[in-house]
């Protein structure tokens, strides 16, 4: 096999890796962020919050990721223009970032609250003997502990989210896939380009989840 | 901006013989159901084969069930499918080839594809699962097996595996359902399951409201009731009084 053309495509494979770690980061945030809300909201007291939180989670763990993306793909654009009554498309992109927080923040939200409920009772209450309101002890004494503990779980299911993030491809967004596919199409070369591409995932998904592995290994006292 | 919200669109006819776009919901089901069944008996036998190579003693056996999982959990699927479309079937022996791309019709070899990609793509998430049961089990079921003059062979078919496929009855559930959403990517390389008919669904009545809908909620209830149902499963077989079953 020959792998020269590789060579002369790269600077579209690396700006095709530089949306996808793009939209990664951005997923990764909006996810982590939305599911530490959902996380709350299914632990609260309030029956309504916490059963609206678990149906969420429910529902976006039964239906494919690949649903989402398409759907909000169709979906996003008319809400927006709902919402705004302007008529602008807002792009694959936005569409997609939006679809992999909401997806993925259902799956971050069963690992925050893990995470949650694995701090002692008696830490809640020993903030609450101190004095502090509700967003005090959870800002202050259970969170930074929970996600010291639960940081290895988000790792994983990060190196998932970057494995899933190639199906973007579905809406035609050029990320490191979808270019390597592309550019291998046009220079007739796909079979080349694929394995590289399948090389490439592998490398960092691996690389990433040894480091996890050994993270979580200092991690446990 | 204007949407015509009809929930009746299901009924209307598709202007294809006398077929209503209810009618290619079913189909795409079916073919999303045959997906998930025929990649769920490869990744169930090659997963189990694999996770008893990774627990037997010595190194060679155990080290190639460990590289297959970690090939295979960390490329993602989709680059896996576009292997299995791609690029496999050009490596196939001349007679065979024709045979694939061009006597096939082409929705069979696309199944073909999908299922084999599903199927081993599975395989090394049940692997996991099912080493993970046969370690869960106490060390002295084997001693004991061994104490009784039973072989290898034995000791897993009579001893390791029956244990330990009921303790993983419910991450092994959540494979299943995993292999059933993941079977969604064949709408990718054109073959017409359930995300593909709803896609076509919406660009055919301009209804995408409905039809993605529909498709969530046909998504959601098969989770939902498959879930429920394996739960049922999993309290009819328990043994009464081994430790560690079902978590609790």
């Amino acid at each position: 096999m020959d792998f020269s053309s590789l060579v002369t495509a790269m600077p579209g494979l690396v700006s095709g890796m530089m949306l996808t770690l793009k939209l990664l980061v951005l997923a990764i945030v909006g996810g982590v962020a939305l599911g530490t809300l959902l996380a709350l909201a299914r632990l609260s007291h309030n029956k309504l919050l916490s059963n609206l939180a678990g149906f969420y989670v429910n529902y976006f763990r039964s239906i494919p990721l690949l649903l989402v993306i398409t759907w909000f793909y169709f979906v996003v654009p008319f809400i927006i223009g709902w919402l705004t009554g302007t008529n602008e498309p807002i792009g694959a992109f936005y569409s997609c970032l939006v679809a992999f927080m909401m997806f993925e923040a259902a799956y971050y939200c069963e690992i925050v609250r893990a995470g949650i409920q694995s701090i002692s009772r008696g830490q809640v209450n020993a903030a609450y003997a101190l004095g502090m309101t509700y967003s005090q002890t959870m800002r202050l004494v259970i969170l930074p502990q929970a996600f010291r503990k639960m940081t290895p779980l988000l790792l994983q299911q990060s190196i998932i989210l970057f494995q899933d993030t190639s199906l973007v491809y579905a809406v035609g967004l050029m990320d490191f896939l979808n270019s390597a596919r592309s550019a291998g199409d046009i220079v007739g070369e796909l079979h080349q380009f694929l394995l590289f591409a399948g090389l490439v995932y592998f490398i960092i998904s691996f690389g990433a989840s040894t480091l996890v592995k050994r993270l979580q290994k200092r991690l446990t006292v | 901006m204007h949407y015509n919200w009809d929930w009746g669109v299901f009924f209307h006819s598709t202007g294809i013989g006398s077929e209503i776009y209810l009618d290619w919901f079913v189909k795409g089901l079916g073919w999303t159901i045959a997906l998930s069944l025929a990649g769920w008996v490869i990744a169930l036998l090659l997963g189990t084969v694999l996770g008893v190579m990774r627990t037997l003693p010595g190194k060679v056996l155990p080290r190639i069930a460990a590289v297959y999982v970690e090939i295979f959990r960390n490329i993602p699927l989709l680059v896996q499918l576009f292997v299995w479309y791609f690029i496999v079937p050009d490596l196939l022996p001349e007679g065979l080839q024709t045979w694939f791309k061009q006597d096939l019709n082409p929705a069979t070899s696309a199944f073909i594809s999908v299922v084999l990609c599903l199927g081993l793509f599975t395989a090394a998430r049940v692997c996991e699962q099912v080493r993970t049961g046969i370690q869960a089990l106490p060390k002295g079921q084997t001693n004991a097996a061994y104490a009784l003059g039973l072989r290898i062979p034995q000791i897993y078919k009579e001893v390791l595996l029956p244990q330990a496929f009921r303790i993983i009855i419910p991450p092994l559930t959540s494979e299943f359902l995993n292999i059933f959403k993941n079977s969604s990517v064949a709408s990718l390389i054109g073959l017409m399951e359930l995300l593909a008919q709803t896609k076509q669904t919406a660009e055919f009545t301009a209804n995408l409201f409905e039809a993605f809908t529909l498709a969530t909620i046909i998504y959601f209830v098969l989770n939902m009731g498959l879930m429920l149902f394996m739960r049922w499963v999993e309290k009819r077989v328990r043994v009464p009084g081994l430790i560690a079953l079902g978590g609790k």
